[in-house]
């Protein structure tokens, strides 16, 4: 989750009112937000990613405001009307088809007032704009630049500037290999011939979204009062929200709104537009889902403590909020506003019966089982690596891969169990024998069958180690187990690497092989550095499960 | 009688020991008069000791003993010694000495040293290294020295009552490679007390008693006319172990027998799972950061599963809402992204796949799940990659936000915390949306332990069919499992150290 630093007096001068470390924390904390750290100077605050609108102090500062009953309801920020003009050329239609665009002037730029936007900036890009894939930010000193704008695509080759922080002059090609930003975020231009563009009437190129900006016309200095901003994409709609929520807060910082004239292949739009939504709000809804009985008026009041406006049964939404899908996130709101805190608890009575699945039973069964032998339960990971299932166990099983595994030690899926036990008896060689050990776990195989492509059965492993144990005693384990279980069976001989020749079996069930029995193979036992003989079984307990009556 | 009472509950060593104690006091001259084994003998001064028959005394002495040289010059003299002896005739070439003698390069650099230095002998250089005694040579030859007589005595020796000559040999001799050395020994001393010369006294055979109870007793009778020797019942014995359940699993039957009491009933599913059913059916968008490769565990191969039908309906709400009242997230929904095989990431799905098979006349339903899921991170003190977590359904028409705290408030008491909280937070799935939190007993601070809320129509519409209301829960086992055991490293969960799990308390809930 994104976090914000905040500036505690900046923060509280927007907010209006001053609260003590503790009031401060619980507030912070019963807003929705995660409160990291908090000192005289400094609060620093985790966002949830369903509120980017916050993710600036003044969009922070705005919510909690209202939060407190400091400044409730719907905030007016006026757009002053422009006819400074952004024309989008067909050239970008197959590259990066839209922007959002907005003039803000009068911002009184200084160290921290800097930091403030590049923050904002960067905070939307990670978050809300995916990493600049959906939504790329440009900010530039509207004094240097000469309107109309174009926003076009050239080869590029032709494309030629001084990206940010550099000394000179390179191609788009170059800005991709050379420069820091070109190589991180490089790749979302990819497969393209043509790049996008911003370039003004003077021909000078602002940026080349997503990448980066011109150092020439596209660094906000402490010389900076009127900026530009464009928001560009591959939806209007995404674009126009992220673009309300930064003019909003450089409006609170103290700038006036300008309005621009976009011009779509032809169709004019103004930008911004940050006339609220509204909302049919349902009271009884409302009621049902928080168990409340809120009345009308108690509705307006909460819903303008989280900033919202109210009129004539409608919800008036604010045009930065990015999060109001559905009536429901109203709701969630009112309940915020109203305070999780304040809700009584209550358990109703419904009457349904519980019920435990009768594997899970099966399972416990047969660990009980177990028990009364004097085993002792372990508990393994899903998740081991090929070594340990196969060439640590002399043998050969098909194991499936994770794709993305941080840690080659834990890159596939247990195809059986004994070998985690083996690890288990490995890591105890300086504690006391017998160690007779036994864990119940999923494996996993290939079967075009499942609707994953994988087959995932559970089994029981079962290990005894010590200098009395022989096939016999591994035997008579799995004998008590079955019989206690009401299950008959007979075993037959059988190869397998993993044990010692003539010492294994295959435990079948009304035809279903469901063990193999056996002592296992010197070899593996000297891979494993261990010098007690072991014998060992592993049960598929879901085969047996299934031919159980 | 006191005395008496103890003489009767002897144990058979103890017996064995008590009528030498009036004449021995020297432990291994115990050992040696009994004939009873050292490890015996000791038991059986242990346990008179904890009875207050003796006193054990230890004294700790420096003795000095011979090395593996000091024996060796005892028989056969010190090599200086031999080196003038075979001299003291005529003058000797050194490699002949050093072969007619035995000695080693290092003995002969010895020799030639300090006899040089005592100016006992002469030394001719010529083709060869040639010694010749001297005057001085003949009169040391002919007296024998403090170290010589040192080694005659017999050893061990006590370091403290040398006397001073034999300090001044100790001294010299110990600055030589291995003549002597210095071993400390532990003497026990045995005295009774003032109880334990009464029992001395008392005539041990005159009580017969039993130590053990035979079956061959009982058969015939013969206990009868026995006593029996009565036990220290106080002693500490021998630790032994038994079969035992994960105590994971305790915690995990526990945590499940709450919720079965409350009467939900159990869900299970696969831990490989399409992103479809994990994560698109549950509403979460496509481009979320969480379905990012280094969050979740995908599989290589088959990399991709097959997804119902229900796929179309997903599809729509996703892209523009459907029926379901919301907008939706916008943008285009990928087939090939749902159908992604990954280690499920939450339990949450096998609540999605819970309700898609419910029917309006199940309603209301309540259900549960304790299983694993998956994280793709690195083990640490606070992270396993996999992890056990609690979830919760209720589906009922008439449920809302009260019940929710009121399910979550019971299963926490039960879990021995009282104070439970929920604070607002974010889940795609789930609207309103509430963290869970409980305080820490002692520390006093807030734990989180995960996510609840009440599913968002985008969900319950496709899946059910309608926007019943399905309060949600699902909640991290792992901080408070270990929490109850007092285990700091949450990789000691699944550590499976056998003394741990042996020793490991049960869970008593």
């Amino acid at each position: 989750m994104p976090s914000v630093q905040l500036n505690r007096k900046v923060f509280e001068k927007y907010v209006g009112k001053k609260l003590p470390d503790d009031n401060l924390k619980e507030r912070i904390s019963y807003l929705g937000t995660d409160l990291e750290s908090l000192d005289n100077d400094t609060i620093n605050v985790e966002i949830f990613p369903n509120r980017p609108d916050m993710l600036s102090e003044q969009g922070f500062a705005r919510a909690f405001s209202s939060f407190i009953g400091m400044k409730t309801g719907l905030r007016n920020h006026e757009i002053k009307k422009s006819s400074h003009k952004v024309i989008v050329e067909e050239s970008v239609k197959k590259v990066r088809p839209y922007t959002a665009c907005a003039i803000v002037k009068g911002l009184k730029f200084d160290d921290e007032k800097i930091k403030e936007t590049i923050q904002i900036q960067e905070k939307l890009h990670i978050t809300y704009g995916r990493n600049r894939k959906k939504v790329a930010i440009g900010i530039y000193p509207f004094e240097k630049i000469k309107t109309p704008i174009r926003f076009v695509a050239l080869k590029p080759a032709e494309i030629k500037f001084r990206p940010l922080e550099f000394l000179r002059e390179i191609n788009g090609l170059q800005i991709l290999s050379q420069h820091p930003a070109g190589r991180e975020y490089g790749h979302l231009l990819e497969g393209m011939d043509m790049f996008p563009i911003f370039i003004d009437a003077n021909d000078k190129i602002l940026s080349m979204p997503p990448i980066i900006n011109s150092h020439d016309v596209g660094k906000i200095t402490e010389e900076t009062r009127d900026v530009f901003i464009e928001c560009s994409g591959f939806d209007y709609g995404v674009l126009a929200k992220c673009l309300n929520m930064i003019v909003t807060a450089l409006a609170d910082m103290g700038g006036e709104i300008h309005s621009m004239e976009i011009d779509f292949y032809g169709k004019k739009v103004i930008s911004p537009n940050l006339k609220p939504t509204e909302m049919k709000i349902d009271i009884i809804y409302i009621n049902k889902r928080l168990g409340l009985e809120l009345k009308e008026k108690d509705v307006k009041e909460l819903l303008e403590r989280m900033g919202y406006g109210y009129s004539k049964g409608k919800a008036l939404i604010p045009a930065y909020r990015s999060d109001i899908l559905h009536h429901i996130d109203l709701v969630e709101d009112i309940a915020i506003a109203y305070g999780y805190e304040n809700i009584p608890e209550e358990i109703p009575e419904v009457a349904t019966v519980g019920e435990e699945s009768k594997f899970s039973v099966f399972k416990r069964k047969v660990s009980e089982i177990l028990v009364g032998l004097g085993l002792i339960e372990c508990k393994t990971y899903h998740i081991t690596n090929k070594a340990f299932q196969n060439t640590m166990m002399n043998c050969n099983i098909d194991v499936i891969e994770l794709a993305n595994a941080l840690n080659l030690e834990y890159s596939v899926l247990n195809a059986w169990l004994v070998p985690l036990l083996f690890e288990i008896l490995r890591g105890n060689k300086h504690h006391e024998y017998p160690q007779n050990i036994f864990a119940i776990g999923s494996v996993f195989k290939k079967n075009e069958k499942e609707e994953t492509g994988i087959q995932e059965q559970e089994r029981l492993a079962c290990l005894l180690c010590s200098d009395q144990v022989d096939y016999t005693r591994m035997r008579q384990v799995i004998d008590y187990l079955l019989r206690m279980l009401d299950v008959e069976y007979k075993i037959d001989a059988v190869d397998h690497s993993s044990f010692i020749d003539g010492r294994v079996g295959r435990v079948i069930v009304k035809g279903k092989k469901v063990a193999y029995i056996g002592e296992i193979s010197p070899k593996v036992l000297e891979n494993w550095e261990l010098d007690m003989p072991v014998a060992a079984f592993e049960l598929n307990l879901s085969e047996l499960f299934s031919v159980m009556d | 009688m006191e005395v008496e009472k103890i003489a009767k509950n002897l144990h058979p060593l103890e017996r064995k020991v008590v009528p030498y104690l009036d004449k021995i006091t020297d432990f291994n001259a115990l050992v040696e008069e009994t004939g009873m084994k050292d490890v015996e003998v000791m038991r059986a001064l242990q346990w008179l000791s904890n009875k207050n028959i003796i006193r054990i005394n230890v004294d700790v002495k420096e003795y000095i003993e011979l090395g593996k040289n000091g024996r060796k010059y005892k028989k056969e003299g010190l090599p200086e010694r031999r080196f003038l002896d075979a001299i003291k005739d005529k003058e000797q070439a050194v490699s002949i000495l050093m072969s007619n003698l035995d000695f080693d390069r290092n003995e002969l650099n010895i020799c030639i040293g300090m006899l040089k230095s005592k100016a006992a002998i002469d030394i001719i250089r010529g083709k060869e290294l040639i010694v010749k005694i001297t005057e001085q040579g003949k009169k040391l030859l002919s007296k024998e020295t403090l170290e010589e007589e040192f080694l005659k005595k017999g050893f061990p020796i006590d370091l403290n009552q040398l006397h001073p000559e034999e300090k001044f040999a100790f001294d010299n001799l110990s600055r030589r490679k291995d003549i002597v050395l210095v071993n400390k020994l532990k003497i026990k001393h045995i005295e009774l007390t003032d109880l334990g010369k009464k029992l001395v006294n008392v005539k041990l055979t005159q009580y017969s008693v039993v130590d053990k109870l035979s079956s061959s007793m009982l058969k015939d009778g013969t206990w009868k006319d026995k006593d029996f020797r009565g036990y220290d019942v106080s002693i500490n014995v021998p630790k032994v172990y038994g079969g035992k359940r994960h105590f994971v699993n305790q915690a995990v039957d526990y945590i499940k027998r709450i919720w079965l009491d409350m009467g939900f009933k159990e869900m299970t599913g696969n831990l490989v799972q399409t992103g479809f059913w994990d994560l698109d059916s549950l509403f979460v968008p496509q481009d979320h950061p969480a379905r990012q490769m280094q969050d979740t565990f995908y599989i290589k191969d088959p990399a991709h599963g097959k997804i119902p039908n229900l796929w179309k309906k997903i599809k729509e709400v996703h892209e523009t809402g459907a029926d379901t009242g919301s907008r939706g997230w916008g943008g285009k929904w990928s087939e090939d992204v749902a159908k992604e095989n990954l280690l499920r990431t939450h339990t949450t799905v096998l609540s999605a796949q819970t309700i898609a098979k419910l029917k309006e006349s199940d309603l209301p339903a309540k259900f549960f799940s304790v299983g694993k899921v998956f994280r793709n991170e690195s083990l640490d003190y606070k992270h396993l990659f996999e992890f056990y977590q609690v979830e919760g359904i209720v589906i009922d028409p008439n449920a809302n936000f009260k019940h929710l705290k009121g399910y979550l408030r019971e299963f926490f008491t039960k879990m021995g915390f009282l104070d439970v909280r929920i604070r607002p937070a974010h889940f795609p799935y789930t609207e309103p949306s509430a963290e869970v939190e409980v305080l820490h007993p002692t520390h006093k601070e807030w734990i989180e332990l995960g996510g609840s809320g009440i599913f968002r129509p985008e969900v319950t519409k496709p899946l059910i069919g309608s926007e019943v209301p399905v309060l949600a829960w699902g909640l991290g086992m792992g901080r408070i499992i270990s929490e109850y055991w007092k285990i700091n490293d949450i990789r000691e969960l699944y550590k499976n150290d056998l003394k741990q799990i042996r020793e490991m308390k049960y869970w008593i809930r």
